[in-house]
């Protein structure tokens, strides 16, 4: 529930465009001046301070999938409206203008792709559509892309971008967490591999289901992470809070992530990880086919 | 209706009991027969609590379900089951006092029986932390579904929070991954469980011991992804809006019922479960050895199919 909040508490505040365009583009993080065409080849990372700017779910294919391609799946589901919510904006006016602002269904695109010729379910979320939250769609394409990964015994990687549930779609929001975290279970039950990928900011409902339960969990540096919003924290105990509070790097010091990765070395570590999961496993009693045989494990 | 608190809308009812209460004293000091008075205004007493529970807003609910006086875990525990022993600690960190469970027996069922426990004067409300658990009380959780697998014990949780605790220590020590992990593990977890919400369902915190094979709500109880006052905090910049964001995210049990997130919902004492707490706990008995005993019918195997379906199926979307 938390993507009205400042993804960077005590920096400058943050212009709401996820990309500027323009022939220069100053670094939100150091205020430096950057040349635009270099940020395109530094995958939008400030080359000063290395802060790392938000960037298109379609810009994360290109960059960490073969060929920059993802035979997508499941594009035309759309949210119903089981609330018939109503706040300022009917909720299908909400969703409307969300998907005439991004040319997506919803905050989230699935399919399959490959990572170094290993052929992979992935999915990634789309933080401009209604702040990457989480109502039926995301769930459904995601459990949707975990029983893909059990069909063709393929591993997952799952990049996450969300503030959280969304509130329009109610306590069938929540479910979502559910729905998405048994799958997982059941995945994991199978040995098929899963790589959860966080990026800022992943909080809340997101990040206390799929995006926890990797079997490795990595994050973009500077990520805001974490389970209430900093500004419920900060209400909660009434005072500030210590700097760099609920960053990738701080979730890494408290042990809940495996590592820090630069977005340029994302693809190289991502298949790494997929190799030494993958390449033991397919010599497990010779039969690949069957990666979640346990009692065939030498 | 005892002294203390009482809601707006219960005052009719209150003040009602009091004129039939004065009229009894009445009667009795100067040894007049009113009986017939008595009766009569008995009579319309109970229209009037009828006729006020029958048609509740979602936000009067929602209040039900935080009355001072509702019934708790501990309380539920107590009134239910017998030879009770609280077992204490993740074995990690600490013992969480928001969330409290152990063994218990239900007319003779060993059963782990567990819930978040709030207080219910100052003292005690921060000694449970207003309901409100740390990580290491999913933890604690965590290690009591273990037990109750290993042992062939059903699951009973009884959820009543209004969120699991936004606090620097519950981020340091992994609020959201403890969460996470409980909703694993409880997806797979190969005996019975039961989860009822009694009082208060906040999100993340409600769904960090919510899954199981039936999923029951008191009817005065709510449900939600994020608390009414939370949401109108958002959309409204106003918590005041509670009422609102009660009706608009739907939290009551029939809504959660109608939206096929619930398998039922236990009647309550008319008047809420506050004032028959002896009642509303024999109800819930009742409705827990029955769907126990159902349970019990299936192989571990089928229960953790069923309730992946049961679960896989919970959303509203479709093809455009």
């Amino acid at each position: 529930m938390e993507w009205f909040k400042k993804s960077k508490p005590g920096l400058v505040s943050q212009p709401k465009k996820d990309i500027p365009d323009g022939l220069w583009t100053k670094c939100k993080s150091c205020s430096e001046i950057i040349y635009t065409k270099t940020l395109e080849e530094t995958f939008w990372v400030c080359p000063n301070c290395d802060y790392h700017f938000r960037i298109s779910s379609k810009k994360y294919i290109s960059l960490m999938l073969d060929d920059g391609k993802l035979e997508e799946f499941d594009q035309n589901l759309v949210s119903c409206d089981p609330l018939e919510f109503k706040d300022s904006k009917r909720y299908p006016d909400r969703v409307k203008a969300a998907q005439q602002k991004t040319g997506r269904n919803d905050a989230i695109i699935s399919g399959l792709g490959a990572i170094d010729k290993l052929p992979i379910s992935f999915v990634i979320m789309d933080f401009s559509f209604i702040g990457g939250s989480m109502g039926s769609v995301v769930g459904e394409k995601i459990a949707r892309a975990i029983e893909r990964a059990m069909d063709n015994s393929l591993p997952i990687v799952i990049v996450s971008c969300s503030g959280g549930a969304r509130m329009q779609e109610g306590i069938l929001s929540l479910m979502q967490m559910a729905k998405t975290s048994a799958l997982l279970a059941k995945l994991a039950e199978q040995g098929l591999p899963y790589i959860s990928v966080l990026t800022n900011p992943t909080t809340a409902g997101v990040m206390a289901s799929y995006a926890s339960l990797g079997d490795v969990i990595i994050a973009e540096p500077g990520a805001l992470l974490g389970f209430a919003g900093p500004r419920v924290i900060r209400q909660t105990i009434g005072q500030d809070l210590p700097e760099g509070f609920q960053s990738s790097e701080f979730f890494l010091e408290r042990g809940f992530l495996d590592k820090v990765v630069d977005r340029k070395s994302l693809r190289h570590t991502i298949s790494l990880f997929l190799r030494y999961f993958t390449d033991n496993v397919s010599k497990r009693a010779g039969d690949p086919n069957t990666p979640g045989a346990s009692s065939s494990v030498a | 209706m005892a002294e203390g608190t009482f809601l707006d809308f219960e005052k009719p009812i209150v003040e009602l009991e009091k004129k039939i209460s004065d009229m009894r004293d009445f009667a009795i000091g100067e040894n007049i027969e009113l009986t017939k008075e008595i009766s009569s205004l008995e009579e319309k007493l109970g229209k009037l609590r009828n006729d006020i529970f029958a048609k509740l807003s979602r936000w009067q609910r929602v209040q039900l379900a935080r009355h001072p006086r509702r019934p708790y875990t501990l309380d539920y525990i107590k009134m239910m089951t017998t030879d009770f022993i609280e077992l204490h600690g993740d074995r990690r960190f600490a013992d969480d006092n928001a969330l409290v469970g152990g063994l218990a027996k239900i007319d003779g069922q060993p059963v782990m029986i567990l819930g978040q426990q709030k207080g219910r004067d100052t003292k005690q409300k921060i000694f449970r932390n207003f309901g409100m658990a740390n990580p290491e009380g999913y933890r604690k959780a965590e290690r009591f579904f273990r037990l109750a697998e290993k042992f062939n014990l059903p699951v009973v949780c009884l959820i009543d929070t209004p969120g699991a605790f936004p606090g620097i220590g519950a981020e340091e020590r992994g609020q959201a991954e403890a969460i996470a992990r409980n909703i694993f593990v409880m997806s797979r977890l190969r005996t019975q469980i039961v989860c009822v919400i009694i009082g208060e369902g906040a999100s993340g915190g409600a769904l960090g011991i919510g899954i199981g094979d039936r999923i029951l709500m008191m009817e005065n109880s709510w449900y939600s992804v994020i608390s009414p006052e939370g949401c109108a905090a958002i959309l409204w910049r106003d918590a005041a809006m509670g009422p609102q964001a009660a009706e608009a995210l739907k939290v009551s049990s029939d809504d959660c019922m109608r939206l096929g997130v619930i398998d039922d919902i236990i009647r309550e004492p008319v008047g809420g479960a506050h004032t028959e707490p002896e009642q509303a706990a024999r109800i819930l008995k009742t409705e827990l050895l029955k769907v126990i005993a159902e349970l019990r019918q299936q192989s571990p195997d089928e229960l953790i199919e069923s309730r992946l379906g049961k679960f896989r199926a919970m959303g509203s979307c479709r093809e455009s």
